[in-house]
């Protein structure tokens, strides 16, 4: 029988990564996500699946253990909050660089700066757009659940190993700290020597028995190679496009209004839908699991559909701009934001309903 | 006695280390590198570590160290090849992991990764190349230039005032728990190679001894940086690189 | 069935725990439950709070801004909750500390002398179980049961022989209240 556990969002990572039969943690501790690195060294995966766990001196050295991690082909992981994942950036970019898997947490705070500790979705640019110098992408999954929380480090880490590229679970401290009901998955062994040197031909672990050695680097002064190299990447990028987009539809058949939302404000969106449905007004909504790739042709799918579009999130208008260039102005579409780690609630986002599209709730 | 008669197998004394790939090096003529470069290759191959080793490269001139030295290797981000060799060695426990870092890879942008990858006694070596000054990007001042030393940076000589002190960060590493042999090597005699070799073979040894960090810092020239010969680089070092950084061993445990 | 519960009040008097104990015994009785936290540096010593909801269906929104019932423990909580109580809902609140009452009259009001009665219990620690057991007669949402089969899983097997002294607390609780 499953065990049904309760536990935070970040706990339930820990757990998650674990059970995923993961080779490395690496980390450094920030709010609100700290509880990641502090469960795993509760749990101690070092004495049962052999896993790594190490707080590292610096957001910057963290993701640099993962380069190294990954080069060598382990499954490893870092998890930080908004201003650590800033630090990360550059260690991202080389990862994207080097056709590097890698999965990287980020509980999202309100900045920028230094900024607040509560909850955010101000990093969605960041995010989605690459991050750090260069063209490039992360697999970017926005959880709404502790069970997605969970869920998601597992498709992170294969999605990853199947592209060789970074993917990203970005969370939001709303997520991250509460707390529900979460079936973790079985506990799988971690690959063995044999099945790393399978999977990763390409690893740098020691040359062993391969015939060549290997090489992982991001750096190649000629630029003709260079441009191969990146065209390599954009290729990669395409396919994800066209076979890993991910979303939830909710009410959608009859909807006259659409609402965009991701992560916990999904949720409190749903709420206000409820509200919205009883008092008679068709509201539905469609929420982006995949950030990127973005589920475009969907959004201009039910554009053809509504009469209005609303986003909202923990942030000044970031995603927007993405439903915008997929609806190409077939409808009017709106933002809704609260920043600064402000949370809005159901009823407000009912007001923004109300206000936008002149509708009776 | 025509030169067939001389060049025959019984007479050679010299030649490519096995380990060390068919390739040009980037580097100029008379500069170090090259002579660290050979002493690793030869070291890992009598060592019979060529299956088992990952290398960490930098970023300054040793970037391309990759391209030369015929092991698997990781490109590392400017001064992290310590976190890199930090996770490569614990995922993967039994391999032979070493850094080969500059001054300022190490000692300037990468303190932070290089203390803490000491302080922790991580199972790896760190090769130190300390030529005083930056060559990859044009002969711009180290943290390690000497007082007065003129670079591109510090057209007028490094003044305390305006740049601070060089830094002998290696004296700080010998302080730290976590290392058990550090030493401070050069290359320009065949003496002082041959006693750099026994350095670089003593840390492998302690590497794959998992005894903690060890470090080998090889006191070395640039002549281009430097705008000297080879020769004259040589003796400049002798003269003056040495009083503020001293031949050998810091810490032997 | 679905309860929108916020606790609010000091951090250190137990407001996260109750609400963890209470959401533990939602599990317990095969609910869906959430737990969502202010969380951060006020958690000791300022005013910290959490929302729990215990439904017998998946649980939209963790973030609410209206209450079946409000538990507040000091002045703050108070002011700030109790506008949010639904109409017809159920305000908790403890009298000692509060000197402004509260005045809503569409609402049911019980005070609830906790810190008195853990004096009597001659252990603080039970103040917030009386106050849970207290919140239980009020909105019995999960039974008493479900909450000490809650304690006895979470709880460390060296902290089981408080178990009877949390099972008296959550009585006393229950009495306090007037029927």
């Amino acid at each position: 029988m499953e065990e049904v556990r309760l536990m935070k969002g970040n706990e339930a990572i820990a757990h998650a990564v674990i059970r995923y039969g993961a080779d490395g943690y690496f980390g450094y501790p920030i709010t609100p996500q700290s509880e990641v690195l502090e469960t795993l060294a509760e749990l101690r995966p070092w004495e049962t699946t052999g896993m790594v766990v190490l707080q590292a001196e610096s957001e910057v050295a963290a993701i640099n253990m993962v380069y190294g991690g990954a080069a060598t082909g382990k499954a490893v992981m870092t998890s930080s909050s908004s201003p650590g994942i800033s630090l990360k950036q550059e260690g991202i970019s080389y990862l994207a660089a080097s056709e590097l898997p890698a999965l990287i947490l980020n509980v999202m705070r309100g900045g920028p700066g230094l900024g607040t500790i509560q909850p955010s979705q101000a990093d969605y640019f960041q995010a989605t757009k690459g991050g750090g110098h260069g063209d490039y992408h992360l697999i970017v999954l926005a959880p709404a659940t502790v069970q997605e929380m969970t869920d998601f480090v597992a498709l992170g880490f294969d999605l990853a190993f199947k592209y060789r590229t970074p993917a990203m679970i970005l969370a939001d401290g709303v997520v991250g700290q509460m707390m529900e009901k979460v079936v973790l998955p079985p506990q799988r062994p971690r690959r063995t020597e044999e099945e790393v040197r399978a999977q990763c031909p390409w690893a740098a672990c020691g040359r062993g028995d391969r015939a060549e050695r290997n090489v992982v680097t991001s750096l190649e002064l000629d630029s003709a190679r260079m441009e191969v190299n990146n065209n390599r990447f954009q290729a990669t990028y395409r396919a994800i496009e066209e076979a890993e987009v991910r979303y939830q539809e909710y009410f959608t058949d009859d909807a006259e209004y659409l609402i965009v939302a991701f992560g916990s404000v999904a949720r409190i969106c749903l709420k206000a839908i409820e509200d919205a449905r009883a008092a008679g007004v068709k509201v539905g909504m469609i929420r982006p699991i995949t950030l990127w790739p973005f589920p475009s042709k969907e959004i201009a799918r039910l554009s053809a559909q509504v009469k209005g579009i609303l986003t909202v999130e923990l942030n000044a208008g970031q995603m927007i701009e993405d439903v915008r260039l997929a609806v190409e102005g077939r409808v009017p579409v709106r933002h809704f934001g609260r920043m600064g780690g402000i949370v809005p609630n159901p009823g407000e986002v009912a007001d923004t309903l109300r206000r936008e599209f002149d509708v009776e709730l | 006695m025509k030169p067939e008669d001389i060049i025959r197998p019984e007479n050679k004394v010299y030649a490519r280390p096995e380990l060390l790939t068919d390739r040009d090096t980037h580097y100029c003529p008379g500069c170090s590198h090259g002579v660290v470069h050979r002493l690793v290759a030869e070291l890992l191959a009598e060592m019979g570590l060529a299956d088992k080793t990952i290398g960490i490269a930098p970023v300054g001139c040793a970037v391309f160290a990759y391209n030369y030295i015929n092991v698997d290797w990781i490109e590392a981000a400017h001064g992290r090849a310590p976190a890199l060799a930090t996770a490569a060695s614990r995922l993967n426990p039994d391999r032979m992991v070493f850094t080969y870092q500059g001054d300022g890879d190490l000692a300037a942008i990468g303190t932070a990764e290089t203390i803490h990858a000491c302080n922790r006694g991580e199972n790896i070596t760190i090769i130190f190349i300390n030529n005083a000054i930056y060559g990859m990007t044009g002969g711009q001042m180290a943290p390690t230039t000497l007082l007065g030393m003129k670079t591109a940076t510090t057209p007028y000589g490094r003044t305390a005032e305006l740049n601070g002190y060089p830094l002998a960060i290696t004296n700080l590493l010998a302080q730290l728990d976590g290392t058990c042999y550090v030493t401070r090597q050069a290359v320009h005699t065949p003496a002082a190679v041959r006693k750099a070799k026994g350095a670089i073979k003593k840390a492998f040894e302690n590497t794959l001894g998992k005894r903690g960090t060890s470090v080998v810092e090889i006191v070395a020239t640039c002549n281009s940086g430097w705008k000297l010969t080879p020769a004259q680089s040589n003796e400049w070092m002798a003269e003056h690189m040495f009083a503020k950084y001293p031949l050998g061993d810091l810490k032997n445990e | 069935m679905k309860e929108e519960i916020v606790i609010a009040g000091f951090g250190g008097q137990g407001v996260l725990s109750m609400g963890k104990i209470l959401a533990y015994a939602g599990l317990m009785d095969d609910l869906e439950v959430t737990w969502m936290p202010s969380y951060g540096p006020e958690q000791r010593g300022g005013t910290a709070n959490v929302t729990v909801i215990i439904s017998d269906s998946p649980i939209s929104s963790p973030v609410l801004d209206t209450f079946d019932t409000a538990v507040v423990l000091n002045q703050q909580s108070l002011d700030k909750f109790e506008p949010k109580v639904k109409p017809g809902g159920t305000l908790i609140y403890d009298p000692s500390g509060i000197h402004r009452l509260p005045g809503r009259t569409d609402i049911r009001i019980v005070p609830v002398d906790a810190m008195e009665a853990a004096i009597e219990l001659k252990n603080s620690k039970t103040y917030n179980m009386i106050l849970l057991g207290a919140l239980l007669k009020c909105r019995p949402v999960v039974p008493i049961d479900a909450v000490l089969r809650g304690l006895k899983k979470t709880l460390p097997e060296r902290h089981h022989h408080l178990i009877p002294l949390n099972e008296q607390a959550l009585n006393k609780g229950m009495e306090l209240v007037n029927a």
